[in-house]
């Protein structure tokens, strides 16, 4: 990995990784990376197609656990802790890291399910009321609450695809994690459910550490305060996303964001 | 001379090969004399001529062979010798037939007196009537084979003709599968019919006492609800009380727990389950499974325990049908989006808790329609209810006693010498016609079920 020092201005990181590679089967997908996940801010993990940073994002709660053949070497801490260590409860893991993926997943249940779906099976919630509060705050923190409070019963898979991504976001944060990990969230959307999402994750800084992969480097530019540049596998370069967008020291960086390659 | 209907096959096909290789040489030649380019390849003429040649005529052929015993017979009948014929259907029918085999040289010599005078003019008709059919079909196949060698020209665009031809054979075969079920829906439905006349309908479905082998001097009882209770109790409730929680979870272990090595063989050993000849299935259930229930039941206590009970029916049944709900219940889980999944682990759910919260929630209705084709494949089950569940038709909801069902009724309404005309023989095809109804019924409304589910993900 080539990094210069004073990039690192993280000085309390959420999630720290150190010489992670990851492999499929006898492929290698990722390769010596080390990376520092700000607590307080938004990540942008950028790149071309098939570069490694949603296998990067997936290692992060542990989700690459259920490709088969998958395998994570090196080191991912979250708050100092070893994620891969065999002390390690992947179930509690990825509450605490909760994931928000490319295409809109909601289950078929109604609104009100699809959100209280991980508060109930962590027993989050002793009564109705606070279920019901929980749900509330969750679409409310998601920007659905105004557009859904009257139809909670519906189903989730009848709403837009912009609505249903802010469900998904609303279920995942439902039970108050501390990372949310959003894999290319508005690859799927509109422009103007993509500029909501946006939005989102404006308002969501500061309560969660958030990490994005987009391939939208606007969209990294727009929503984040760090970026990563990945290609075919390894971490290029990776600083403030100001430094990364108009000061690129790398020359790959350079390429990719002049739109060289891509 | 007969009619051979093999050998006439064999010789249409044969014309069929000279017109391939006619209509193939002549488009060359033409194309070589005209200097032009042949639009379709030679050998596309060739099948042209050879489709035109033989398909005509082998259709010809299948329709005659149907129809011409039935002419041949018209004929006998209203010929002199045949005035003498009792009218009386089953023995009119013994004295035609023995005629027939006579006549046609599959008898030495006639078995019944009163069919001699009608050996000759059954003999006469045959030869006619061959003659006639062997006279049309190849007239047809020439005028066929000409018409299409006719048309042969280098710019005669074959490959398409030959094309919507064979369409048109692919069509033809589909159809006689239809037309085929047809044949036995209305079958079933005439003797159904015979059979109302005698015995009304309400009696049949609604009547509770079956005995239909009573005769004089008690009448005979036509009450189905025996019947319907013993298939329901064997088939719809005992049977999938066994097949329903094991086929889904085989198949819950199999889509989400097994590693591709152990799926790769387990689930063809689980469909090989489905490939046992169900008299194997009814050995089992008759000589193992219903004397150790027997045993079991005399040990614990239980009353008029029999060693044909509708447990062992339902149970071994149940094991019968086990792939075909672990087989849809995989499909159908399998259609789950992976993305279902990832949002549920995602969250923090455990493997147990996804599957049973978000799969098997959003695979049921598939679920259920593959239960609905199971139960469907249950009540119509035979061997194995015949050899372990009995014949007494019992009213009882104890499973250790001998109950049985409708299949089992129609067998023994069937075995033996039978008189087609009584109510007796003709009350298997009511019961079948119910059976088939309420099979259809079920089919039907699994495979919408199954294919809205399938619809919602794509």
């Amino acid at each position: 990995m080539i990094m210069t020092q004073e990039d690192l201005t993280i000085t309390d990181p959420k999630m720290t990784a150190k010489g992670v590679n990851v492999f499929y089967g006898e492929k290698q997908a990722i390769n010596d990376v080390s990376i520092d996940v700000g607590t307080d801010l938004v990540t942008a993990f950028i790149g071309p197609s098939g570069c490694g940073k949603s296998t990067f994002l997936r290692s992060l709660n542990r989700m690459n656990d259920t490709v088969a053949g998958a395998k994570v070497t090196g080191r991912i801490e979250l708050d100092g802790e070893d994620i891969y260590a065999p002390s390690m409860d992947v179930v509690q893991l990825r509450a605490r890291v909760g994931m928000v993926f490319q295409k809109p997943n909601p289950f078929p249940k109604s609104i009100y399910d699809n959100v209280a779906y991980g508060p109930r099976i962590h027993g989050l919630a002793p009564n109705k009321s606070d279920l019901d509060g929980i749900v509330e705050k969750a679409l409310t923190r998601a920007g659905l609450w105004d557009e859904v409070k009257d139809r909670l019963a519906e189903s989730g898979t009848a709403l837009s695809g912009g609505q249903q991504q802010r469900l998904c976001i609303a279920r995942a944060i439902a039970v108050d994690p501390e990372v949310v990990l959003m894999d290319e969230p508005c690859s799927a959307l509109d422009p103007i459910a993509t500029a909501k999402i946006e939005e989102l994750i404006h308002e969501l800084r500061g309560k969660f550490a958030i990490v994005i992969v987009t391939h939208n480097m606007q969209q990294a530019a727009r929503v984040s305060q760090r970026t990563a540049f990945f290609h075919l596998g390894t971490l290029v370069e990776y600083g403030k996303t100001t430094d990364i967008f108009t000061n690129p020291k790398q020359e790959r960086t350079k390429d990719y964001i002049t739109g060289r390659y891509g | 001379m007969t009619f051979n209907a093999a050998a006439l096959l064999l010789l249409i096909a044969g014309l069929a090969l000279i017109g391939w290789i006619a209509g193939r040489a002549r488009s060359n030649l033409l194309a070589g004399r005209a200097q032009a380019k042949l639009h379709s390849r030679p050998q596309y003429h060739g099948w042209y001529v050879a489709l035109w040649l033989f398909a005509p005529a082998a259709l010809f052929l299948a329709v005659w062979s149907a129809v011409s015993p039935g002419l041949i017979t018209n004929e006998v009948l209203a010929s002199e010798a045949a005035k003498e014929l009792p009218a009386f259907g089953f023995e009119r029918g013994a004295i035609l037939s023995d005629a027939r085999n006579v006549a046609q040289g599959k008898q030495e010599a006639v078995r019944i007196a009163a069919a001699t005078p009608l050996v000759k003019p059954y003999a006469d008709a045959t030869h006619r009537y061959a003659w006639i059919g062997i006279a049309a079909m190849l007239a047809l196949a020439l005028a066929g084979g000409l018409y299409a060698f006719t048309r042969i020209k280098p710019d005669f665009r074959a490959r398409t003709r030959v094309e919507k031809i064979v369409m048109l054979l692919l069509l033809l075969a589909s159809l006689v599968a239809i037309l085929t079920t047809f044949g036995i829906v209305l079958s079933l439905l005439f003797e159904s019919i015979r059979f109302f006349r005698l015995v009304s309908p309400t009696e049949l479905l609604f009547g509770t006492q079956w005995a239909p082998t009573s005769g004089a001097p008690q009448p005979d009882t036509f009450g189905g609800i025996p019947l319907f209770w013993g298939t329901i109790l064997i088939g719809a409730i005992i049977a999938m009380i066994v097949a329903i929680p094991i086929g889904m979870m085989s198949a819950v272990y199999l889509t989400q727990y097994a590693n591709p090595r152990v799926r790769k063989w387990v689930k063809p050993c689980l469909e090989i389950l489905a490939g046992v000849p169900t008299v194997v299935y009814g050995y089992f259930a008759a000589l193992t499974v219903a004397p150790a229930l027997r045993e079991f039941a005399v040990a614990i206590g239980i009353p008029n325990a029999s060693t044909e009970s509708a447990l062992a029916a339902g149970i071994v049944m149940g094991v019968m049908i086990i792939p075909f709900v672990s087989s849809m219940a995989d499909d159908s889980i399998n259609a789950v989006p992976q993305a279902m999944r990832d949002g549920s682990l995602a969250l923090g759910a455990t493997p147990n808790e996804t599957i049973r919260q978000v799969l098997i929630p959003a695979a049921l209705p598939g679920v259920m329609g593959g239960i609905l084709l199971a139960v469907s494949r249950a009540i119509g089950e035979t061997m194995i209810v015949v050899m372990a569940a009995g014949l007494s038709a019992n009213m009882t909801a104890n499973p250790f006693a001998s109950v049985t069902t409708v299949t089992a009724q129609i067998v023994k309404l069937l075995t033996g010498d039978q008189e087609f005309d009584s109510a007796k023989t003709l009350a298997a095809f009511a019961l079948g016609l119910v059976l088939f109804v309420v099979t259809l019924l079920l089919n039907i409304v699994a495979l919408r079920i199954v294919k809205k589910y399938r619809e919602a993900y794509e």
